[in-house]
């Protein structure tokens, strides 16, 4: 770690990373690494695995033959590709439609009970929600909308109104008043005024829950198992039923490309909250 | 201008337009009610009724018969991935709040968040095969010449579970409690260093006094998420005791049998909110002694 530095502090720093707790801390990282990419390198592996028998310890024979299997155009996973990326976009829609009228409406304080509200779209983050999954399948059944595409769109939605609503309503607390109420003393209409100024304000938080929306109906597994099978097949179910099978070529490739939105999303976080980590730093 | 923007602000708090602005709530609120609340009452009613609607504790006596065992496997297995990931979370984020490396620090704020998105379903993929008998973990350990092939168990089952936990839900909760250390005032910090104190002291004293509140919503919150996980106890457990989301799902899919595993439901309620009480009178009784 000793890299050269042409300042002055060379001897300083010198001296600190000769203390015991830097090699302490150092080994606690490549610990936390190991940990952590441990399990994804095995998936990584089991991607381009063909055998892989027990007392080996890495595969006989590497090769691309599932991924071939995979992006068949008539398998399984590009039909529950696009049934998931369906799902997801139209989850997205309905969860705007919702919420930015209501995250409006509770930008406001003069919003009466706007405590009781903001909680009661916490609810559904905040039980354990297999049990309500379940009995949501009872109900659906008896309208018809057991394993239909509205019905897991309406699962996934309400599992994601917790995001887009409090989002929304942060996104819509930033935008500055004053320009709407000169907007609307300039003779502009309601709608106009809410389309043409508030919107585009709020719009950078609306896109933030927009994402968050996408990635939960993509995950979401345990609502989909109850209320979309047999007749919907996202892509975790898919992943679930190929590793039950002991089939972890297609479960793994799966899960990779379930990792790829996941891990996008995390590297544009990363890359938005590097400032505000430095300041968390100290300096 | 003045007068104009009285009369305005006169209107927007005009009890029509408060009207106006409830019905936008409605629709989100109207979904919540239906799709969210009332199956919520509904397995709740139908834990302790019969068919005909008359008071039973039948369905809750033969879920305890049946499944105590795996209630309380299903407790131990939270509680002490809650314990484990409490730990790790405040060590990551006291190193990063207190590190004098800022190198280190900067990897470990983009390590320990890796998990963050990845859905539950891949971590339990990932881990079938990492904590397998012949998965990467224990190859690992035979490629260093710490176990002989023959030594090597699998580790799928109740430590199976409790290492996914940990590792999904880490990334979430040290992001919590390390953007509460964060928004700590730093002249305190700083203060108890210039009269010597040391960092651990610091940590403990200073820091962790300060954040209990937050520790304890992360805790909670990722107590919520564990009891309600289906994937990982149905990939990574294997055979019997297992946890209470299987039995569930299992008693619904094999038996279609509604009235025990809402009962099942209403005990996972009872443990979360168990364990949100336990918590909420810590805090409390801190507040008090202060």
């Amino acid at each position: 770690m000793s890299y050269p530095q042409t300042n002055s502090l060379l001897a300083k720093v010198n001296i600190r990373y000769l203390r015991p707790s830097f090699w302490l801390q150092c080994v606690f990282i490549l610990l936390l690494a190991l940990v952590l990419f441990g399990p994804i390198m095995n998936l990584l592996i089991w991607t381009v695995t063909e055998s892989w028998y027990f007392p080996h310890a890495l595969p006989s024979q590497w090769g691309f033959k599932y991924w071939q299997q995979v992006f068949n155009p008539y398998s399984d996973v590009s039909g529950s590709l696009f049934t998931s990326l369906l799902i997801a976009v139209l989850t997205v829609v309905v969860c705007l439609i919702v919420s930015i009228p209501a995250g409006y409406a509770l930008s406001k304080r003069s919003m009466p009970f706007r405590i009781f509200w903001m909680l009661l779209f916490l609810i559904p983050q905040a039980f354990p929600n297999l049990t309500v999954y379940m009995n949501i399948a009872r109900l659906f059944y008896d309208f018809g909308l057991n394993g239909t595409l509205l019905g897991v769109i309406i699962v996934h939605s309400v599992h994601g109104l917790m995001f887009s609503i409090w989002i929304s309503v942060a996104a819509f607390s930033s935008t500055d008043p004053m320009l709407e109420r000169a907007s609307r003393n300039l003779g502009a209409g309601p709608f106009y005024t809410f389309f043409h100024i508030v919107l585009p304000q709020a719009a950078p938080g609306l896109i933030a829950s927009s994402i968050f929306v996408f990635l939960e109906s993509l995950d979401e597994f345990t609502g989909t198992f109850f209320v979309g099978s047999p007749n919907i097949t996202t892509l975790p179910l898919l992943l679930y039923t190929a590793s039950m099978e002991g089939n972890y070529q297609i479960a793994s490739i799966t899960a990779l490309i379930l990792l790829v939105p996941s891990i996008l999303f995390m590297v544009i976080i990363h890359k938005f909250m590097k400032p505000e980590m430095l300041s968390k730093l100290g300096k | 201008m003045c007068w104009l923007l009285e009369v305005n602000m006169r209107q927007t708090t005009s009890p029509n337009l408060l009207k106006h602005r409830l019905w936008l709530i409605v629709p989100a609120a109207l979904m919540v009610g239906i799709f969210f609340l009332y199956p919520l009452g509904f397995s709740l009613y139908s834990a302790i009724t019969l068919d005909d609607g008359g008071f039973t504790l039948s369905h809750l006596n033969k879920a305890f018969d049946l499944y105590s065992k795996d209630i309380l496997f299903t407790i131990i297995i939270v509680l002490v991935s809650v314990a484990i990931l409490a730990v790790l979370s405040i060590t990551i984020a006291a190193l990063i709040t207190l590190s004098p490396f800022r190198s280190l620090t900067k990897t470990l704020g983009f390590l320990y968040r890796l998990p963050l998105f990845i859905p539950f379903i891949v971590t339990a993929q990932m881990m079938r095969t990492f904590l397998a008998k012949n998965g990467l973990m224990n190859n690992a350990f035979v490629a260093s010449g710490l176990l002989t092939p023959m030594d090597t168990v699998s580790f799928l089952g109740w430590s199976g579970i409790i290492i996914t936990f940990v590792w999904k839900q880490l990334a979430f909760s040290t992001l919590l409690i390390s953007g509460a250390m964060a928004a700590l005032d730093e002249s305190q910090i700083r203060a108890a260093r210039n009269l010597g104190a040391s960092r651990l002291s610091i940590l403990f004293q200073i820091i962790l006094p300060q954040i209990t509140s937050t520790l304890g919503v992360a805790m909670v919150l990722s107590i919520v998420t564990m009891m309600s996980v289906l994937s990982v106890p149905l990939m990574i457990g294997t055979g019997s005791p297992t946890m209470m989301t299987a039995d569930m799902a299992f008693r619904i899919n094999s038996y279609g049998d509604y009235h025990v595993a809402n009962a099942l439901g209403l005990v996972s309620y009872c443990i979360c909110a168990g364990l949100a009480w336990f918590y909420l009178r810590q805090n409390l009784k801190e507040k008090g002694a202060n």
